[in-house]
């Protein structure tokens, strides 16, 4: 269940994690609220998807702390992230290829039946998590042609869908997306920035890592700028131009109204 | 036009539909095992029906034969299919008819079975835990271990061989029969069994193939990978030294290199039968139908005349070829 619109369902504080001798994140603080879209901006390196990493548990971060709802929580690994109601899509699209569509979608959460032995077990049930399938899909208005293909017959575009359907389907709270349209034809593209309004809508706290200033402008209520590890500006995305973003994004300014 | 011919229009489209899907899903070669099986049987019943292939008593040797290779390439199957390897599977086979044989005359037949695939699965922790927390390839670790548990059965009876009497363990696991059914081919026929349905039908089998065709995506999904590839090697390890237990009860003796060498065959067999070398893609049937490919041809071979060492050779050349296709499939997904 998500909390009241504008309320924060995520903040980092003091996010630290180095790689070596490079520092790829500095002290970062972010917040997400629910029913919001915040986009997450940065030149090459500048450790977006390293904060995603840090926040969905892949990465285990230096320093710092995560709240959800308010609560410190130890996101320890992907699997603790997940059952906080973080769900990630991330660049690499984690969809594994030999399974189909539904298995895809239901990886690591699915249903089972026989009781609780089947339970133990783990003997799936195909036929409910076929028809959920079909129902997460149809909600989003993601065409597929077959559920039972396996991933790696579906298009690039298909491929995406079904990802941020899994996130979207499993991520009641927040969900981060990295890159979601890269590599996206116009139309896909389109598509994928309605599952994201629709996502907010219905009281998600989204955050879009992206490179373009248009998705930001169209989608995203909130923009927090990193460079070099560090957070260089955060601004209402109402607040300011295209132009004032690639300025923050490439340093020609730092700061912001908010900063 | 009569009724059935129009059945039989309205299901020709349904096939091409059926074998344009199965070709856009890359899995028309999985059927090539049951097409070599059809081929060769065909081939060996025409050049070697003088040297007695097709008698009733050849056949049930290459049924014999192919049952302890095909619990092997089963647990082999899930070893492949979590994208790890394990070269320890002869050995543990070896060590284990020695255990139950060693068990069954203190303990029963029970106890025989049930010991000799507890110490195969202990094997088989060990080579999983020091493959996936030291970080070690699995097929070096295996390879230690095939030493290890070599030396270790040459060891336990100082190559002597330890004969079972104990009739009910014989029957059960060897020379016993159903009717006509041999012992033998009911056990392959279980394992084969449970092997497709845990892969199929059960989480475990699922994330076991998920971790092999790509295991950073299996772990942003809260997989635990670790676990996975250890259960996928402890499954391997089991199966081999169930089948050490089936060699023990068709051989009525337990010794030290008993299956010692199916290695090389075990691998063909799951190769052949469909399943990918470097994880993702596996087919337990496949793994069963390659088996008796191999039993086949093992048979054939030496029905030929020809030498152990040129049989060695013939075998070597067609693992070989088995991996040659499967890396070729892998470059084209």
């Amino acid at each position: 269940m998500t909390g009241a619109a504008g309320t924060p369902a995520l903040e980092v504080e003091g996010l630290c994690k180095s790689f070596r001798a490079v520092r790829a994140l500095d002290h970062v603080a972010l917040s997400l609220h629910y029913g919001r879209v915040t986009a997450l901006l940065g030149d090459n390196g500048a450790g977006k998807s390293t904060l995603v990493k840090c926040i969905s548990g892949v990465y285990a971060p230096d320093a710092g702390v995560v709240k959800v709802d308010g609560t410190v929580q130890a996101v320890a690994s992907p699997e603790a992230a997940r059952s906080l109601g973080i769900e990630t899509v991330h660049q690499t699209l984690a969809v594994i290829d030999p399974l189909d569509v539904v298995e895809n979608l239901f990886l690591n959460r699915e249903h089972t039946r026989g009781g609780r032995f089947g339970a133990w077990l783990g003997v799936l049930d195909k036929k409910r998590m076929r028809a959920e399938s079909g129902e997460i899909l149809g909600r989003l208005d993601i065409r597929i042609p077959s559920l039972r293909r396996s991933m790696s017959a579906l298009s690039g575009g298909q491929r995406q869908a079904v990802a941020i359907g899994r996130a979207a389907a499993w991520g009641q709270q927040i969900v981060l997306l990295d890159e979601p349209a890269a590599a996206l034809g116009v139309e896909q593209a389109a598509r994928v920035l309605d599952l994201i309004r629709s996502l907010r809508d219905a009281g998600v706290a989204v955050l879009l890592i992206t490179h373009n200033m248009d998705r930001v402008t169209e989608v995203c209520d909130r923009a927090v700028v990193l460079r070099q590890g560090r957070k260089t500006a955060e601004v209402d995305v109402g607040e300011v131009t295209k132009d004032d973003l690639v300025a923050y994004i490439t340093g020609a300014r730092t700061g912001g109204p908010d900063t | 036009m009569t009724d059935d011919s129009a059945a039989a229009g309205r299901m020709l489209p349904g096939v091409h539909q059926w074998l344009a899907r199965r070709r856009q899903d890359a899995g028309l070669r999985q059927y090539v095992v049951y097409a070599a099986a059809v081929f060769i049987f065909a081939l060996f019943a025409v050049i070697l029906r003088d040297d007695g292939f097709l008698t009733a008593s050849n056949l049930l040797n290459i049924g014999r034969q192919a049952a302890p290779i095909a619990v092997m390439a089963v647990g082999m199957t899930f070893a492949l299919a979590a994208a790890e390897i394990d070269l320890s599977v002869g050995a543990v086979t070896a060590l284990s008819s020695l255990v139950a044989a060693e068990a069954v005359g203190s303990y029963g037949f029970v106890a025989g079975a049930a010991v000799a695939v507890a110490v195969g699965a202990g094997i088989g922790l060990v080579n999983g835990v020091i493959a996936v927390k030291v970080r070690i390839p699995s097929f070096l670790v295996t390879l230690g271990m095939l030493g290890i548990v070599s030396g270790i059965a040459r060891n336990m009876n100082n190559l002597q061989s330890l004969p079972i009497r104990n009739d009910t363990f014989l029957a059960i696991f060897g020379a016993g029969s159903v009717g006509p059914i041999s012992s033998l081919l009911i056990w392959t026929v279980v394992v084969g069994v449970i092997g497709h349905f845990v892969l199929h039908q059960l989480r475990w089998g699922r994330h076991v193939l998920s971790v092999g065709a790509d295991r950073s995506a299996a772990g942003a999904l809260g997989i635990n990978t670790d676990r996975i590839r250890i259960t996928a090697l402890m499954t391997s390890a089991a199966a081999a030294s169930f089948a050490g237990v089936l060699l023990a009860g068709r051989l009525a003796i337990g010794r030290h290199d008993l299956g010692e060498n199916l290695l090389l065959t075990v691998i063909a067999a799951v190769v052949i039968g469909g399943t990918n070398l470097f994880g993702g893609r596996a087919s337990v049937a496949g793994a069963i139908a390659g088996s008796v490919v191999m039993a086949m041809l093992n048979n054939g071979l030496i029905l030929m005349g020809l030498r152990v060492a040129d049989q060695l050779i013939a075998r070597g050349v067609i693992i070989i070829l088995a991996v040659a296709l499967s890396m070729r499939e892998q470059k084209e997904t």
